[in-house]
This record gives structure tokens, C-alpha cells and sequence, in this order.
């Protein structure tokens, strides 16, 4: 069955568009480095993904469980910025300094703490607030428009996923086999557009487009999200990892950024300074289409066993 | 379990769960770490559940029932069993068009299921079902109608009715052909998924789902066949059933953490009902003899177990989806024993 598909068909390292198609004069890739080291939380590029891309507001019902009252990345959601509130490490824990890193690398914007009412006594709040802009990951090898089987999820000439919701007949395939949960048919609210069409990130495909950037990155007022080329973005990535590790905060690493992981690198990476889980995203996804021929080969070994067996049934005794 | 850390310290959970995910690459602590324990965003999900209802389990039930009629319908054919015939290729009819009619009640409207047929690709097993259906679906039709046909009183069959009914014989065979991929298909759609109780589960599910096709179609044979032709039903369902109940055994084995929501709530009640009916009505379709009642209590049984199984598998995979956990624990575990996927392991950079 392998034979049906190249090598890096179904994972690893590649430029997608040039693998869907695209000539030589095509754009180079282009995705998101998401510095959450550097996030403050004020979520414009929630409200600014919202408003560029005319996506319904929608349950801002409190969770009462986090001060993050737009729950999760979903059809309504391009954009989800995640707060995390995290107690202070235990004494033992080697990774300590995160909990105040250095004040300069990061704008001071972690040491509130240090004036701040409540404070306790050595100056080091008791918590650290994790914050994190997520979104859809435009993987290399992108499960979601694997399994679609409309075509209505396609690659752009920039190396992202587009869904055209005028094709997508709402069979919600996709939704599950995205291994990061992004991707969701939309569900309302009543009246709006696409209602039963599947939703997500374009990367602001119009925008891309009219040689503008995605309006999520333009609106950050941190840069913590940075729109360019992946190549110059993943080395832009590795030499901030290193920053912070010379500065102490050996828990920062990058997520996504490695052409050679299970869904080939995504196009939109992320600076985390803990693990994936912690933020909501899966520790080590790979794309389900890495294990799609052997899949195949145990679902013809399965077909042919039930031929095999009702020939049998037939073999021997009348009655 | 996941809850561990808030539980402990008796307040609601705040700011991320820690547990033993976290910390595991500081080699030292690894012994002390708790399986179950694990970090997450506020337990909420990380994939997506599948937005399907009940129509997909019973569109999968449907489908197999109709793979395994048309295989049995064609035996019957070739082995001069005519009742068992008629029961299996009007059966396989009736349970496509009920399939077809979940599968198009799920979508919305009968447009898009034709909206499916612009692209094939090998690469989504909804595409390839979609074309393996439609390649079964005409030749099932056409050996179901020779079968209406050959009610009629022999002067009304005549013309192009007699042409239909002569059509049968190879349009069944055509049809049982295409009937295994229908049958083990649906297996590979639900695989192919992020969903990790249903991904976990590839290597044995489409066994499973053969076997349950099988069950299914000689259930509906013992409940609709004269007992004198059940014999290879019989059969069928004996085989069918035990390697449904063995490879189910064994898949559970083999997904790790994954296993545990198809024993857990509805999943749970729904596999275990699954396993009681098809074992009962493989009993009873090996020990019922020429006995009506007892063929069509067995038949019964055996087309319930191969439901229940569809809608347990069914709704285990959702509950894994809702379960951050089976998302987090099981890639951990993977990484312990494999290490990080990597697509060329013995890559210098990797
Ligand atoms: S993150 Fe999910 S929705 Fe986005 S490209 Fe990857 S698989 Fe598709
Ligand atoms: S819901 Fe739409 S985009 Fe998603 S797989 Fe189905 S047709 Fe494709
Ligand atoms: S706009 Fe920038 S700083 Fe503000 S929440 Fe989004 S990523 Fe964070």
C-alpha cells in the first residue's frame, strides 16, 4: 500500500505547497512565531482576528474555573488566548528562576509582583501567570485537509490551510482529526454565516494576499505573535530560546518548530515556558496519516478475512 | 484521578493541573510519578470530539449489515439456497438505503453526499468509503430488484423485468465483492482520526467491525431464511461473532490508557451488553437447530451486539475525545517507550 504514496506524503519534512503543486515563483512559506514568554493577555488579537474576519461572538458565558472566559480555540474562536495560573514551583524544583525571569528579557512585565499588594514577604509572587495566544497550527502534514473529502480544505500558495466554506459540506471529518482541536463545524449562534460549515484560522488568507499580515499579529502590541517566513521565523525562534536559556529560564523550548516531528513542523510555532500540556496542547501529536497505510493494510486483511470466511460457511454440510 | 492535585489540597482546580507529565524529563523524579496524574488546561479538552450523532454508529451498524447479506446472498445464490438469498440481497437493500439515509441525514441534505464524489483521495477514508459505496451500492440495488422481481407472477416477468431478474446472479456477485471493504472501511474512518480511543485502536478495529458485519447479516438470515438454508448463516455467525469477541480482547490490550473509556459509562454499559448478546446469539445460532423461535431469538441477539458494539466504540471514542487525559497520557506513555515521534529517527538533528 505504501507504494501509493511518496515518503513524505503522509509525514515528515517538507514544503507544502511546493508539494501541492505550486510553481517555483510561489511565495515562501508563511506562518506565525507566537512568543508566549512575552504575552500580556490583552487579547486584541482575539478581538482583532474577530473583527478582520467577521467571526461571531459567541458564549462568553463564564467558566468559573480561570479568568479565560473564551474557553478553547473552536469555530467561533481563530484566535484563543489561554491564562494560565500557575503556583509557585516547590523549593526542589530546579527550573525556579521562571518564576521571576530576568527583568530586562522580559519588559518587567512578571515582576508586578514585587510591588504589588498581597505580595508575599520575599518579594516573589506565589503564582506565575502563563499566557498564551494560541492557534490553528497550518501543519505540514495538516490531518484536517487529509481526511476532508470535499477538497474544500485546501493548501495556499503561502503553505497554510484554507477551508472554502462554499465546498465544505459539513460531513465534520476534520473536526476530529486534527490532533490539535482546532478545527470545528460551526454551530451558531442562529443567523450567522457558515452555521454547519467547518471554521477555523486562514492565516488571513485575504490578507496574505494584498501583501498585508494576518490582523492578529499586526494588532499585538508585544510582538509576542510574529508573522513571516517560517524559515526566518524558526531561526528568529531558536535564537530567543537561547536568550533565555543564557538568562536562566531553562524551561522555555519551542513547540512545533521541528520539520522532523510527528505532523512535519507546524507553520505556526510557539515559545512555551512549560510543557505543551500546560497550555492545552498535546505533548507530542502526529498526524493520523503517518499510520494511514497500515491502516490499510489491516482493513484489507480484515476484508479479505470476511470473504475468506463466509466462502467457508458455505463449504461442507447442506442445511 | 486527574483531579488529583486540587483534590488533594480540597480546592477547585487553579491554573493548570500538575501531575507527573510535567515534570518528567527531570530524570530523577520519574519513579515517584503517579500513572494517572497529569497536567492539562483546566481539564478541558484538547482534541475535538466529532461532531457526529447517532447517525454514524447506526450508518456503520447499517453498512455492515449490508456488506455481510450481500456476501451470504451470494453463497445462497451459487448454492441453490433461494430463501436464504432473497433474505440477504432485500436485507443488504434495506440496510444500505438506511445507511444512506443516516449518512445523508447527518450531512443535511442529499446534495452534499454528492458533493463527496468532485475529489477521490486516498488519503480520506470518507472519500474512499464514499467511492466504495458507490461502486457497491448500484450492484446491491440491481440484485435486490432481480429478487422483487422474481415474486411476480411468472407472466408479468417479462421484457426488461425478465432482463432484471437475469441481471441478478452477477450483479450479486459484484456486489459481495465490493461488500468487505463496506464492512471493514468504517473501521479505517474512525481510525484515522485524532480521537484516541478510536486511534489507538487500528490495528484490531476493522477485524472487529468484520466480524460484527458478519454477526449482523447471518443474525438478520436466522430471523428471516427458512431454518432448512441457515445452515452457512449459522456458520457465520459462530465465526463471525468469536473473532469479534477475540480481536475486540485483543484491541483493548493493545491501545494502552485509551482502553479504559470502553468500560466507563455508556461505552461501558454498551460493550458489555455487546459482548452478552453476541455471545448468547452465537449459542444460539449454533445450538438452535431447525427451532423458529430459538433461530429468530439468536438472530436477533446477534444484529443487537453488532449495534451495541458500534455505538460503544462509538461513544468510547467521544469520551476519550472530551478527556484531555487520554490525549496527554497516552502520548506520554509513547514518548516514555519510543521517545518523541520523529520522522527519521537517526536524523543528527533529532
Ligand atoms: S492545526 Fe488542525 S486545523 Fe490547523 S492545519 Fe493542523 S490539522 Fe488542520
Ligand atoms: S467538514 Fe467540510 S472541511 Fe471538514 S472534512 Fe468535511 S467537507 Fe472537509
Ligand atoms: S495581542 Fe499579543 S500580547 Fe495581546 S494577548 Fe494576543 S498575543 Fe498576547
Amino acid at each position: 500500500m505504501t507504494s501509493l504514496f511518496n515518503e513524505f506524503d503522509l509525514w515528515g519534512p517538507l514544503d507544502p505547497a511546493a508539494d501541492a503543486g505550486y510553481g517555483k515563483d510561489k511565495p515562501k512559506r508563511k506562518g506565525f512565531f507566537t512568543d508566549t514568554s512575552i504575552c500580556i493577555g490583552c487579547k486584541a488579537c482575539e478581538v482583532a482576528c474577530k473583527e478582520w474576519n467577521d467571526v461571531p461572538a459567541d458564549h462568553f458565558d463564564m467558566t468559573a474555573t480561570s479568568y479565560d472566559n473564551s474557553h478553547s480555540l473552536n469555530s467561533n474562536q481563530w484566535r484563543h488566548v489561554a491564562f494560565i495560573e500557575q503556583p509557585r514551583r516547590p523549593a526542589v524544583d530546579l527550573g525556579m528562576p521562571t518564576t521571576r525571569p530576568d527583568d530586562d528579557l522580559l519588559g518587567g512585565l512578571l515582576a508586578e509582583g514585587e510591588t504589588g499588594d498581597g505580595a508575599p514577604s520575599d518579594g516573589v509572587p506565589d503564582f506565575r501567570w502563563l499566557m498564551s495566544s494560541d492557534v490553528c497550527k497550518h501543519c505540514t502534514h495538516a490531518a484536517c485537509l487529509d481526511v476532508c473529502p470535499t477538497g474544500s480544505l485546501f493548501r495556499s500558495e503561502f503553505g497554510t490551510v484554507v477551508v472554502q466554506d462554499d465546498i465544505c459540506n459539513g460531513c465534520g471529518y476534520c473536526v476530529p482529526a486534527c490532533p490539535y482541536g482546532v478545527i470545528e463545524r460551526r454551530r451558531g449562534p442562529e443567523g450567522s454565516k457558515n452555521v454547519g460549515i467547518a471554521q477555523k484560522c486562514t492565516l488571513c488568507y485575504d490578507r496574505l494576499g494584498a501583501g498585508q499580515q494576518p490582523a492578529c499579529s499586526q494588532a499585538c502590541p508585544t510582538q509576542s505573535i510574529q508573522f513571516g517566513d517560517v524559515e526566518e521565523l524558526r531561526e528568529r525562534a531558536e535564537r530567543r530560546v537561547a536568550r533565555l536559556h543564557e538568562a536562566g529560564v531553562m524551561d522555555a523550548r519551542l513547540y512545533g518548530n521541528d520539520p522532523h516531528d510527528g505532523v512535519g513542523g507546524t507553520g505556526a510555532f510557539f515559545l512555551l515556558l512549560d510543557e505543551p500540556e500546560v497550555y492545552g496542547f498535546p505533548p507530542d501529536p502526529v498526524v493520523t496519516t503517518r499510520d494511514l497505510p497500515q491502516m490499510f493494510r489491516r482493513a484489507s486483511a480484515a476484508a479479505v478475512t470476511l470473504l475468506a470466511g463466509a466462502a467457508v460457511a458455505f463449504v461442507g454440510r447442506r442445511g | 484521578m486527574s483531579d488529583t492535585l486540587a483534590q488533594t489540597q480540597g480546592r477547585p482546580p487553579r491554573g493548570s493541573r500538575r501531575g507527573g507529565g510535567g515534570r518528567r524529563r527531570r530524570g530523577g523524579e520519574r519513579s515517584m510519578v503517579p500513572e494517572a496524574e497529569f497536567t492539562s488546561y483546566y481539564g478541558r479538552p484538547i482534541v475535538k470530539p466529532s461532531p457526529w450523532e447517532a447517525d454514524i454508529p447506526a450508518y456503520l451498524f447499517a453498512g455492515g449489515l449490508a456488506a455481510g447479506s450481500s456476501l451470504l446472498a451470494a453463497g445462497a445464490d451459487l448454492t441453490g439456497r433461494p430463501g436464504l438469498r432473497r433474505v440477504g440481497r432485500v436485507g443488504a437493500l434495506g440496510a444500505l438505503s438506511f445507511s444512506m439515509a443516516a449518512l445523508v441525514h447527518d450531512l443535511g441534505r442529499p446534495s452534499r453526499f454528492v458533493n463527496m464524489l468532485r475529489v477521490a483521495k486516498l488519503t480520506s477514508p470518507m472519500s474512499v468509503g464514499t467511492w466504495i459505496l458507490s461502486a457497491y451500492g448500484p450492484f446491491a440495488g440491481a440484485a435486490a430488484a432481480a429478487e422483487l422481481v422474481a415474486l411476480l407472477p411468472a407472466d408479468k416477468r417479462r421484457g426488461p423485468l425478465r432482463l432484471l431478474e437475469l441481471t441478478g446472479r452477477p450483479a450479486g456477485l459484484v456486489a459481495a465483492v465490493f461488500a468487505p471493504p463496506v464492512a471493514s472501511y468504517t473501521a479505517v474512518l474512525l481510525s484515522d482520526t485524532a480521537t484516541p480511543s478510536w486511534h489507538e485502536a487500528y490495528r484490531e478495529l476493522p477485524f472487529v467491525f468484520v466480524g460484527s458485519a458478519a454477526a449482523a447479516a447471518s443474525g438478520l438470515a436466522l430471523i428471516g431464511a427458512p431454518t432448512s438454508e441457515t445452515g452457512p448463516a449459522r456458520r457465520l455467525a459462530v465465526g463471525g461473532a468469536l473473532m469479534e469477541l477475540a480481536m475486540e480482547r485483543r484491541m483493548e490490550q493493545s491501545m494502552g490508557v485509551t482502553a479504559e473509556p470502553l468500560h466507563a459509562g455508556r461505552a461501558g454499559r454498551l460493550m458489555r451488553a455487546a459482548r452478552g448478546l453476541t455471545l448468547a446469539g452465537a449459542a444460539g445460532a449454533a445450538l438452535s437447530g431447525r427451532s423458529r423461535v430459538l433461530s429468530a431469538l439468536s438472530g436477533a441477539a446477534l444484529m443487537a451486539g453488532s449495534a451495541c458494539i458500534r455505538f460503544g466504540v462509538f461513544e468510547a471514542g467521544q469520551a476519550s475525545a472530551r478527556d484531555p487525559k487520554y490525549t496527554v497520557v497516552s502520548q506520554r506513555q509513547r514518548m516514555k517507550r519510543e521517545g518523541p515521534a520523529r520522522h527519521r529517527p537517526e536524523d543528527p538533528e533529532a
